[in-house]
């Protein structure tokens, strides 16, 4: 049994605390957040200790590992902070505002031995673990080229300010969409490590980008293109795509489907010549409790999973996220050269 | 209930096993009347129960059934509250005072912002209840005997724990809409005891019940169990698990378990539905299933 905490119970946070609250290797000792809307709720309806002041809540509770999932700005301070105090730290994406503060935090968390994961949930949807296992298998011969689109209907007019319209904020289609892509790229390929393009638009937000075009390159040398719209209201909720090109095969794979070319006979058990269709009710390994898609709770399992020992703290560390965050970076410095 | 419902998911661009069907569908579904001829099917085919989501769509298409009263006479609703995506994309554009500003029926609006939100924070219960007032709205008129809240926030109130808000959905549904309460979920085994803690015996349940165990959390055989036990009243949907078993196998599955008192499917072809209702009867012919 761990003894969990959860910072921030907004859109995210209050799906964690659902998902931790039916866990059975879990013990929530408490939740944290500013608005007086959510510990009114909280407080009233559920049995969990409800704080305003995290650190309290901290120094009281000593929790085994706490959920971080405020707005972005917030992550430098309060992870440092639960770092220091020796706690394990789940936080959500994207990782940090800016490079230098996610690599203080990684430093941090690797002097100290601690574990840590970011919340890039795609890394657990079936049809993208699949994706990753055929492509590190090698049967799509040499990788050659890559492309990703992600499209949703985030901001599809002018609109009253939010933390998603300030770039200060962690808001913008770059940090909040396109982190996700550049992430599962980084995943599925290889990190990312040269922009030789990148173009930021804003069609309905006043201070933010809407959509981002990027050429990219990764460490090994493999070229491609990303494609990231939040403002496209033909797409009924965030839909990411990745189509990777290789000298025996092709492969495109959303968060639903998984459809492969193969060039040659027998290139990996289970799929045959030509092309082959899974889906994600074929590939989603099972959850004891289901939340808006099984990655959500698969990505809590793991985090738990590594806490007691079970499991390695290899995906969506810090480490992986802070090279995400680079990108971020990078193309925001490409854009701003060429002005 | 019906022992088949039919199912709206194909109207909406909803599909779980392929966006790029669902969107192949959502341009097939882009005007209304297509989606009331497609309805129409399914009553021909004996379907006479509707069960879909308070989206904004289907204002139009309850106005459409209204019109024609006679027509729909034995016609029925099993409405699902709220749209949850209508909600989350509001909290994001307007922010969770906003979204209620906006959601919340006028008259008692003025009152409440008069008050401040301190009254908003002080009666969840009532707030729930405005809200599902206003969903429910648009069905004035139809018959609506079950009224269903919906996956994504049964869910999120039996993983936080919220009993009370459970309890309370319950009764206001029976009191004010004189309709059965039913709770959609993917997680059937752990909320029947939950809403047996809160009192609630033989609720209505819809969740995943499919050969392959898609979307059954804590396993095919909990939910099997939970069949067996009678302790709910169960509908089976996603039955075929978005079509990776053959509708043969994934039919015969459903028909030949114990308390599933209704089958839910979509489709947006007659052959489609001819060939699921003829299959459902031809099963529950074999396994000698009694309507209630």
């Amino acid at each position: 049994m761990k003894k969990i905490g959860l910072i921030g119970a907004g859109k995210m946070g209050i799906s964690h605390l659902a998902i931790l609250g039916a866990h059975p290797d879990v013990e929530v000792i408490g939740v944290a957040d500013t608005s007086t809307i959510v510990t009114d709720v909280l407080k009233r309806h559920t049995s969990f200790d409800v704080y305003s002041d995290y650190l309290e809540m901290i120094n009281v509770k000593k929790p085994d590992a706490v959920f971080v999932s405020v707005p972005t700005k917030y992550h430098e301070p309060i992870v440092q902070k639960l770092l220091d105090r020796n706690i394990n730290v789940f936080v959500e994406k994207p990782f940090s505002l800016n490079a230098d503060n996610g690599q203080k935090l990684m430093d941090s968390s690797r002097q100290k031995n601690l574990y840590n994961q970011v919340g890039y949930h795609n890394k657990f949807i079936g049809t993208f673990m699949e994706a990753k296992r055929i492509i590190d298998s090698g049967s799509l011969g040499k990788l050659q080229l890559f492309s990703g689109n992600m499209n949703g209907p985030v901001v599809t007019k002018t609109k009253e300010h939010t933390w998603r319209s300030k770039p200060e904020e962690g808001g913008g289609c770059l940090m909040d969409y396109a982190a996700h892509l550049i992430d599962l790229i980084n995943y599925l390929i290889a990190p990312i490590t040269a922009v030789h393009g990148a173009d930021l638009m804003s069609f309905y937000s006043a201070s933010v980008e809407d959509a981002v075009s990027c050429l990219l390159e990764t460490k090994n040398g493999i070229h491609g293109t990303i494609n990231v719209n939040w403002s496209d209201e033909t797409f009924r909720k965030m839909t990411t795509s990745i189509t990777i090109l290789g000298s025996k095969g092709k492969l495109t794979v959303d968060a639903t489907e998984l459809k492969v070319y193969f060039k040659e006979a027998q290139p990996i058990v289970g799929y045959a010549k030509g092309w082959n269709v899974r889906h994600i009710n074929a590939l989603s390994p099972h959850v004891d409790f289901y939340l808006r898609g099984e990655e959500y709770s698969l990505q809590i399992d793991h985090f738990i999973n590594v806490l007691e020992g079970k499991a390695p703290n290899t995906i969506n560390t810090f480490e992986s996220a802070l090279q995400t965050d680079k990108v971020i970076q990078q193309i925001k410095n490409h854009k701003i050269n060429q002005l | 209930m019906n022992r088949i419902l039919f199912g709206d998911n194909q109207f909406f661009g909803v599909n779980h096993v392929s966006d790029e069907k669902a969107r192949q569908q959502s341009m097939r579904f882009k005007e209304d009347i297509s989606i009331l001829q497609t309805i129409d099917v399914a009553i021909e085919e004996g379907c006479n129960t509707f069960m879909c989501t308070t989206h904004d769509r289907m204002l139009n298409i309850a106005n459409l059934i209204r019109n024609d009263a006679e027509k729909y006479d034995k016609f029925q609703i099993y409405p699902c509250l709220p749209y949850a995506h209508k909600y989350a994309n509001a909290v994001t554009e307007l922010g969770i005072m906003g979204t209620i500003k906006h959601y919340v029926p006028g008259n008692f609006i003025g009152s409440l912002f008069k008050g401040g939100y301190a009254m908003v924070s002080k009666d969840h219960v009532k707030m729930m209840e405005l809200m599902i007032d206003a969903e429910l709205k648009m069905f004035k008129g139809i018959s609506t005997p079950v009224i269903f809240l919906q996956n994504v926030i049964t869910d999120l109130l039996l993983g936080l724990g919220m009993k009370d808000l459970l309890k309370a959905f319950d009764q206001y549904i029976r009191r004010k809409y004189n309709a059965e309460p039913g709770y959609i979920t993917m997680n059937m085994p752990k909320l029947v005891d939950m809403l047996a803690s809160q009192g609630i015996y033989h609720p209505i349940v819809s969740s995943s019940i499919n050969y392959e165990g898609f979307r059954m959390s804590g396993g095919i055989s909990m939910y099997e169990q939970a069949l067996k036990s009678g302790r709910v009243r169960a509908i089976a949907m996603q039955v075929f698990s978005g079509g990776a078993t053959s509708a043969e196998k994934a039919l015969e599955y459903v028909c030949s378990l114990p308390n599933v008192e209704s089958i839910l499917f979509g489709a947006s072809s007659k052959e489609n539905i001819h060939q699921t209702v003829t299959l459902i009867n031809h099963y529950d012919k074999k396994y000698h299933y009694k309507t209630a």
